[in-house]
C-alpha cells in the first residue's frame, strides 16, 4: 500500500500530534454538550453553529484589527449573553418534553443560524490570522503551528476554570444538584428556571471560546457547524455523561481518528468519516447491550 | 367505505387528473408537491405510528435518485463517461431508450434501497428515542459526504440526468413527470391505507407505546420495525428516482442527501398535518409546500431563516399538527363517542 502514513514514519507523529491538540478542542465543545445533556436533558443541534458563531466573533475583532486571540476573552461573554437569549426564547418551552422535539426544535435554531451567520458574514471561508508561527520538532519533520498548542492550552485551562468553578461556586452547586434531581432541587429552595438558563449560557460561553480558538488555528464557515454537533456528541455517548476525563480522552481520540482518516482515505471523506464513526459506535453498542437485552437509553 | 369517502376520493382523482391542463403553469410545482406527499407519508410510518423519528429516510430518497439516474444512462452508454462530459450532449437518449431506462430506473431505485433498509435494518433500528434520531441524522450526512467523493457518479460536480427526447410537444416533459409523480403518489397512498387498516399497524402502534410490553406480548417487534423501515424505503426511493429525472441534475448534499431541506421537509410535514394519521402528512404537505413556495418567491433568500422560525414555531406551538387539532375539536368526526354532560363539565372547569 502506498498511503503516506506508512511511507514516512514521521507523518504518523504529525497525525497524532495534531489529532491531540484537535481533540481537546473537541473535547472543551463536547463538554458544554454533555453539562446542558446532563442537567436540562436537552440535545441541543445548535451547538456547533454557536461554536461558529464564537469563531466569527474572533474573526470580527482581527478584522477590525484587534489581535484575535483577545476573542477568547470577549468570544464567551458575548456568546453567554446569546445563549441566555436562546433559552428564554425556545429552550425553556422544550426542557421538560420529549427528547425529539428538543432535537427539532434546535434544528430549527441551528437552520436559522446558519442562515443569518451566511448573511452577515459572507459564504467565504475565513480564517484569524494569529502570526504566531510555527514550532519544529524532530529535525524539522513535525510542523506544529504555536496556535493550536495556544489553542489546546487555552482550552484545557478554561476546562479546569470551569470544572473548579461548578465544585465550589454556589451556582456549580446548584447546577450539579439540578443536574441529579430537578424536582428535589426545586424543593430545597433552587431556582432551577434560573439553574437552566445559566447552563445554557455556560454551554454558549464554552463553544464561544472553542470557536474563537478554532477561528485562529483552522477555519471558520457559515455552514461547518454541523460536524461540531456530532463530534461532541459523539465524544459524550463515547465518554458517558459527567465522565471528564473520559471526555478528554474520547476528543483526543476522535481528533486523531479524524487526522488518519485524512491522510488514509482524503480529505473529501473526512466529515463523511466522522458521520459514519458515529454510526458505527451506535451500532456496536447496540449489539453489546442487545447481548444483555438492554438498549440504549 | 361510505359514501362521504368515495366522493372525496373521486374528487381528489380529478382534480388531479385535471390539474395539469387546469394550471399549466404549475406543473412543475405539482408534481414536487406529490413527491412532497409520498415522502410524508412514508415520514409517518416511521415517526408517527411507530414512534421511531428518523431523520435517516433521505438516504433511500438520494439513493434512489443516484441509481435511477445511473440505470437510466448505464443501460445505454458508458457512465463515467457520462459524468465527467458533465451534462454535454455527447451521448443523447432517443425517446424509447429514455423511457426504457427510466422505467428500469425506477425498478432498481426502488428495490436496492428497500435491499439497503432491510440489511441496516437490524443494527440500526435496535436504538431507540433521541440515540436513532441522531444516528439516523449521521446516516444521512454520511451518506451524502461519501457520495460527494465518488468519481463515477459525479462526485463534487454532480450529476446530469438524461435530458428529456424530443416527442413533439413542447408540455411532454412536464406532464410526463407530473403523471409519473401521481401515479406514485395514489400507489404510495392506496399501500399505506392498505396497510393501515391490517394488524400490522395495530402492531406498529404497539411498539410505538410499549415497545417492552408488546415484546412481551408476543409480538417478534424488530421483524415488524424492519418490515415497516422497508416499506417507507420502498416508496421513498421510487420518489427519489422521480426526483432526480424532475430537477434534472443531482448533487450529493445539495439534491440528493439533502438532510438540512429534504430531510427536515419530511419531518416538518409529517409533524405540521399531524403524526400518525392517514390524512395528516397529506393535508401537511399541502400546507407546507404552499407556504414554503410563497415565501421562497416573496422573501428570496430569506427563506433558511423563515425555515428555522417555522420548525422551531411548529414544534413548539403545534406539535399535535392540523389533525390534532381537528380532532381536539370536532371528536364526534374522529369516531370517538363524546359524552354530552362531561363535555359541560370540562368547558366549565375552564
Amino acid at each position: 500500500m502506498d498511503f503516506l502514513v506508512f511511507q514516512y514514519p514521521m507523518i504518523t507523529v504529525q497525525a497524532c500530534l495534531d489529532g491531540i491538540l484537535l481533540g481537546v478542542l473537541f473535547a472543551l465543545i463536547a463538554y458544554g454538550m454533555a453539562l446542558q445533556w446532563g442537567v436540562m436533558n436537552i440535545i441541543n443541534i445548535a451547538q456547533g453553529d454557536l461554536v461558529i458563531l464564537g469563531g466569527y466573533i474572533a474573526y470580527f475583532m482581527y478584522l477590525y484589527g484587534i489581535h484575535p486571540a483577545w476573542g477568547v476573552i470577549v468570544a464567551p461573554v458575548i456568546m453567554y449573553f446569546v445563549g441566555i437569549a436562546i433559552y428564554k426564547l425556545v429552550i425553556n418551552k422544550v426542557v421538560d418534553r420529549d427528547l425529539f422535539i428538543s432535537i427539532l426544535a434546535t434544528f430549527g435554531i441551528s437552520i436559522l443560524f446558519m442562515q443569518l451567520m451566511n448573511f452577515a458574514f459572507g459564504a467565504d471561508v475565513v480564517l484569524a490570522n494569529s502570526g504566531y508561527g510555527t514550532t519544529m520538532l524532530f529535525d524539522n519533520n513535525v510542523v506544529l503551528p504555536n496556535s493550536k498548542i495556544f489553542s489546546a492550552f487555552i482550552s484545557i485551562l478554561f476546562a479546569i476554570c470551569l470544572v473548579i468553578y461548578m465544585k465550589k461556586s454556589k451556582l456549580g452547586r446548584a447546577i450539579r444538584a439540578t443536574a441529579q434531581n430537578a424536582r428535589a432541587a426545586k424543593i430545597l429552595g433552587v431556582d432551577t428556571e434560573k439553574v437552566y438558563a445559566a447552563t445554557f449560557g455556560i454551554n454558549a460561553a464554552l463553544c464561544g471560546v472553542a470557536g474563537a480558538l478554532i477561528s485562529i488555528t483552522f477555519t471558520i464557515h457559515p455552514y461547518m457547524g454541523l460536524p461540531y454537533t456530532i463530534r461532541s456528541f459523539m465524544i459524550v455517548i463515547v465518554a458517558g455523561l459527567g465522565n471528564l476525563p473520559g471526555v478528554a480522552m474520547s476528543g483526543m481520540g476522535l481528533g486523531v481518528f479524524e487526522e488518519f482518516a485524512d491522510y488514509i482515505l482524503g480529505t473529501e471523506f473526512r466529515i463523511g468519516s466522522v458521520f459514519l464513526l458515529l454510526v458505527l459506535i451506535l451500532v456496536y453498542r447496540r449489539f453489546k447491550l442487545s447481548r444483555k437485552r438492554e438498549y440504549l437509553k | 367505505m361510505n359514501k362521504n369517502n368515495l366522493i372525496l376520493y373521486i374528487g381528489i382523482l380529478i382534480f388531479g387528473l385535471a390539474a395539469p391542463y387546469v394550471f399549466p403553469a404549475f406543473k412543475v410545482q405539482l408534481s414536487i408537491l406529490c413527491i412532497l406527499i409520498v415522502l410524508a407519508i412514508t415520514w409517518n410510518i416511521q415517526g408517527g405510528e411507530m414512534g421511531y423519528n428518523t431523520f435517516g429516510n433521505i438516504l433511500f430518497y438520494g439513493l434512489g435518485m443516484y441509481l435511477c439516474a445511473s440505470v437510466q444512462v448505464g443501460m445505454f452508454f458508458p457512465l463515467a463517461e457520462w459524468t465527467e462530459s458533465g451534462g454535454e450532449k455527447t451521448f443523447v437518449h432517443t425517446p424509447a431508450q429514455f423511457f426504457q431506462g427510466m422505467a428500469m430506473g425506477l425498478v432498481v431505485a426502488a428495490v436496492v434501497p428497500t435491499i439497503v433498509a432491510g440489511l441496516i435494518g437490524y443494527a440500526i433500528l435496535g436504538l431507540r428515542g433521541h440515540y436513532f434520531a441522531i444516528c439516523t441524522l449521521g446516516l444521512g450526512v454520511a451518506a451524502g459526504e461519501i457520495s460527494g467523493g465518488i468519481e463515477i457518479i459525479g462526485a463534487g460536480q454532480g450529476f446530469t440526468t438524461p435530458p428529456f427526447p424530443n416527442v413533439g410537444s413542447l408540455e411532454a416533459r412536464g406532464e410526463f413527470f407530473y403523471f409519473l409523480s401521481f401515479l406514485v403518489l395514489i400507489l404510495t397512498f392506496l399501500a399505506v391505507k392498505a396497510i393501515y387498516s391490517t394488524r400490522f399497524k395495530l402492531i406498529l402502534n404497539a411498539i410505538r407505546d410499549n415497545e417492552d410490553k408488546a415484546e412481551a406480548m408476543g409480538i417478534e417487534t424488530m421483524k415488524y420495525k424492519i418490515i415497516g423501515w422497508m416499506i417507507s424505503a420502498f416508496f421513498c426511493g421510487l420518489a427519489g428516482g422521480i426526483m432526480g429525472g424532475l430537477v434534472g441534475y443531482i448533487d450529493s448534499t445539495d439534491v440528493a442527501f439533502d438532510g438540512r431541506e429534504m430531510g427536515v421537509f419530511m419531518v416538518l410535514m409529517a409533524i405540521l398535518g399531524g403524526k400518525g394519521t392517514l390524512w395528516g402528512p397529506v393535508i401537511g404537505a399541502t400546507v407546507f409546500h404552499i407556504f414554503k413556495e410563497g415565501f421562497w418567491t416573496f422573501f428570496l433568500g430569506w427563506q433558511y431563516v423563515a425555515l428555522g422560525v417555522l420548525i422551531v414555531v411548529i414544534v413548539i406551538y403545534f406539535p399535535e399538527g392540523i389533525m390534532g387539532w381537528l380532532r381536539e375539536k370536532y371528536p364526534e368526526r374522529f369516531g370517538e363517542v363524546v359524552d354530552e354532560a362531561d363535555r359541560k363539565a370540562q368547558v366549565e372547569i375552564k
